[in-house]
């Protein structure tokens, strides 16, 4: 218990170190926000618009640097993330909140799917080496080795096209309302079908080779072969005993890799113009959407640490050697 | 007490296959009798270890057992053969009737679960029909036996000393109660003061339980006060087999003579420590005759050419054997 509220201090700590920079990066970069977005008006603003622009955005002449990172503090806790200029006079949250969704549904269940298939897979590999799904290993490992937006732009030109099931581009189908009914339902899942297929055929590999190798690692240990001694039944040894053990390492990797569910999947949404965040943050990038960028990065930065906390949670659960008693 | 209980003969174990292949036990005849204690000695490499795996067929690859028979007689029923039993059957023989303690105190339980789980784990298989509560029960008396007391059941292997755990082990070989425990230099991994203790106990449940016990290990004192006979292994073979007190007494083999003194005797006038000079064979280029003659002090004409067999000593040493041309009258060769 003590470990976990070390944990917990210490991920609060490097929260607040990374909403810090977070504030003091878009800062730093040249130009700032209300300069672009008096240039994309063509100077049809007013110079009280600017001044009123300029609070709205923070960046209020009369403040200190230090009553600007209060402010920023304050609006951050009350779930304020500022306006977003694309989609401006939207706030930031909002579009987190629309794009965050598609997100979280594509890649977190593709995550969680390819972990547990691929887990499966290895424990099956390395238990019985020279098997048929050892000798799965070298396609496997040869699809997750193509650079990604090479997979799905291939992908796209194979199976989506003209009077293809799969969709090339999107989330749903144009002209549907989003809502848990039976028009919107089954198109969302026809649109994300493709792009999951090319998330697990290059994520599965790695899931696959890491359980297999700690499978052949964990075999040769001497409890396994004192299971083998107990005349304990093949399937006990090898799931009880042998990939109980093989599993800790994939545990923790799993857990970490749903931090990167939020931020890892820029090239998967952007190859198929998916509405998730990645998608989002692309758009923010090339029109220099700072506030939305922040929005983002936050939301990535919080989630990888959550990952991290929970790869922690599931060690102490998992591992009996890591509790202090 | 001379019931015999198991019994080996001409056991080969291979490492590998064809003609890369280590062979790591030769020609292996030996009997163990009911409730004895059999002690199995030798130096790093000469096959000690190769042979309990491939008794119970746990080699791991590419360890194969070449040739040979393993007879295993219950205590009512017709003999087994080990070596033809089905993946199923070997795996209600384990552990039921010949039990293994390994040489790794500290590995051979497994680290994410509990010891109960894994006590109550071997006993489940076994005894399907036993009820839960009888498990419980059966695996607290099993701790009580080698003086664990039954609430660090549900403690996890890294929260016991190495001792305990190797306590726990045996305990744990003694579950079924099998007919044999084979020991893997089950002391070897624990301080002195530790090793006395676990073989006192060790002793002692086997006179109350009257198992017989394997006992292999490379430390040649331990057995002399321990076993009630030594067989002596040298590249693969054994080279001398004879009841303890007499083999500590007057050793026929040269090699057995050299391992003898390289330990200090606590009692008895003081003996110079010779050592045996040289080091152990390779597995993959024996050479010819008698393994031991590169190292040995008293080779002489045939040792070098020709093998020497296991067999009664010439001169009149009822019970023992020894495969040395020193014993050997010649005609029999």
């Amino acid at each position: 218990m003590r470990f976990l509220l070390q944990r917990v201090a210490f991920y609060l700590f490097t929260a607040w170190a990374a909403i810090t920079l977070n504030f003091f990066i878009p800062r730093m970069i040249p130009g700032d926000p209300v300069q672009s977005l008096i240039s994309r008006n063509q100077g049809r603003i007013s110079a009280d618009a600017i001044e009123s622009l300029r609070v709205l955005f923070g960046l209020d002449e009369n403040e200190s640097v230090w009553e600007q990172y209060v402010d920023y503090w304050k609006q951050l806790l009350q779930g304020d993330l500022g306006l977003s200029f694309t989609f401006f006079p939207a706030p930031v949250s909002t579009v987190i909140g629309d794009s965050l969704p598609w997100t979280v549904g594509l890649v977190g269940i593709t995550t969680i799917v390819s972990f547990l298939l691929g887990t499966a897979l290895g424990v099956g590999a390395g238990w019985r080496r020279g098997s048929w799904v050892d000798a799965l290993l070298p396609a496997t490992t040869f699809l997750s080795s193509i650079p990604y937006f090479w997979l799905g732009l291939v992908a796209i030109a194979v199976f989506a096209g003209p009077g293809s099931f799969f969709p090339s581009s999107g989330g749903y189908e144009p002209g549907l309302v989003p809502a848990f009914d039976q028009y919107f339902i089954p198109s969302a899942i026809q649109h994300s079908l493709l792009p999951a297929a090319t998330i697990l055929v290059s994520s599965m590999s790695g899931w696959i080779l890491s359980m297999r190798n700690m499978m052949v690692t964990v075999s040769s240990e001497d409890y396994i072969t004192v299971a083998h001694a107990k005349g304990l039944s093949e399937r006990r040894v090898a799931l009880s005993y042998a990939a109980r053990n093989a599993l800790l390492p994939n545990v923790s990797g799993f857990a970490l890799s749903l931090g990167f569910i939020v931020g890892g999947t820029l090239l998967v949404e952007i190859v198929f113009s998916y509405p998730g965040l990645g998608y989002q943050l692309f758009q923010a990038v090339g029109s220099k959407d700072y506030p939305l960028m922040q929005g983002i990065f936050l939301i990535i930065t919080i989630s990888v640490l959550v990952a991290n906390l929970l790869a922690d949670v599931a060690y102490l659960l998992l591992d009996p050697r890591t509790r202090k008693s | 007490m001379t019931q015999t209980v198991l019994e080996i003969t001409g056991l080969n174990v291979d490492y590998g296959v064809g003609d890369q292949a280590v062979r790591a036990v030769r020609d292996v005849d030996l009997t163990l009798r009911r409730g004895e204690v059999l002690g199995l000695a030798g130096e790093s490499g000469s096959g000690k270890s190769t042979l309990a795996y491939g008794i119970t067929r746990l080699l791991p690859p590419p360890g194969v057992i070449r040739s040979g028979s393993v007879r295993y007689h219950p205590v009512d029923g017709d003999p087994v053969d080990v070596m033809a039993l089905t993946p199923a059957e070997l795996r209600r023989f384990r552990w039921a009737e010949t039990s293994i303690v390994f040489q790794g105190a500290m590995n051979s339980l497994n680290p994410v679960h509990r010891i109960s789980t894994q006590l109550l784990d071997v006993i489940k298989a076994h005894e399907p029909d036993m009820s839960a509560p009888a498990r419980l029960a059966r695996a607290r008396e099993l701790l009580k036996l080698v003086g664990i007391s039954a609430d660090r059941m549900d403690s996890y292997p890294h929260q016991l000393s190495g001792g305990m755990r190797q306590r726990v082990m045996i305990g744990m070989a003694l579950a079924l109660e099998p007919q044999i425990v084979i020991m893997d230099e089950p002391t070897t991994a624990l301080d002195v003061v530790m090793q006395r203790q676990i073989l006192g106990q060790l002793a002692e449940l086997r006179e109350r339980l009257g198992f017989a016990v394997l006992f292999i290990t490379h430390d040649l004192s331990l057995l002399v006060e321990f076993s009630d006979r030594i067989a002596i292994m040298y590249g693969g073979r054994i080279v001398e087999e004879a009841p303890a007190a007499q083999l500590y007494r007057a050793a026929l083999h040269p090699y057995t003579e050299g391992l003898l003194h390289s330990f200090p005797a606590l009692r008895g006038p003081r003996r110079a420590l010779t050592g045996i000079p040289g080091s152990p064979p390779d597995l993959r280029a024996m050479p010819p005759g008698c393994a031991f003659h590169p190292r040995c002090p008293r080779a002489f004409t045939p040792c070098d050419n020709e093998l020497p067999v296991l067999g009664a000593p010439a001169d009149d040493h009822p019970g023992r054997s020894v495969a040395c041309w020193l014993h050997r009258s010649l005609e029999s060769r």
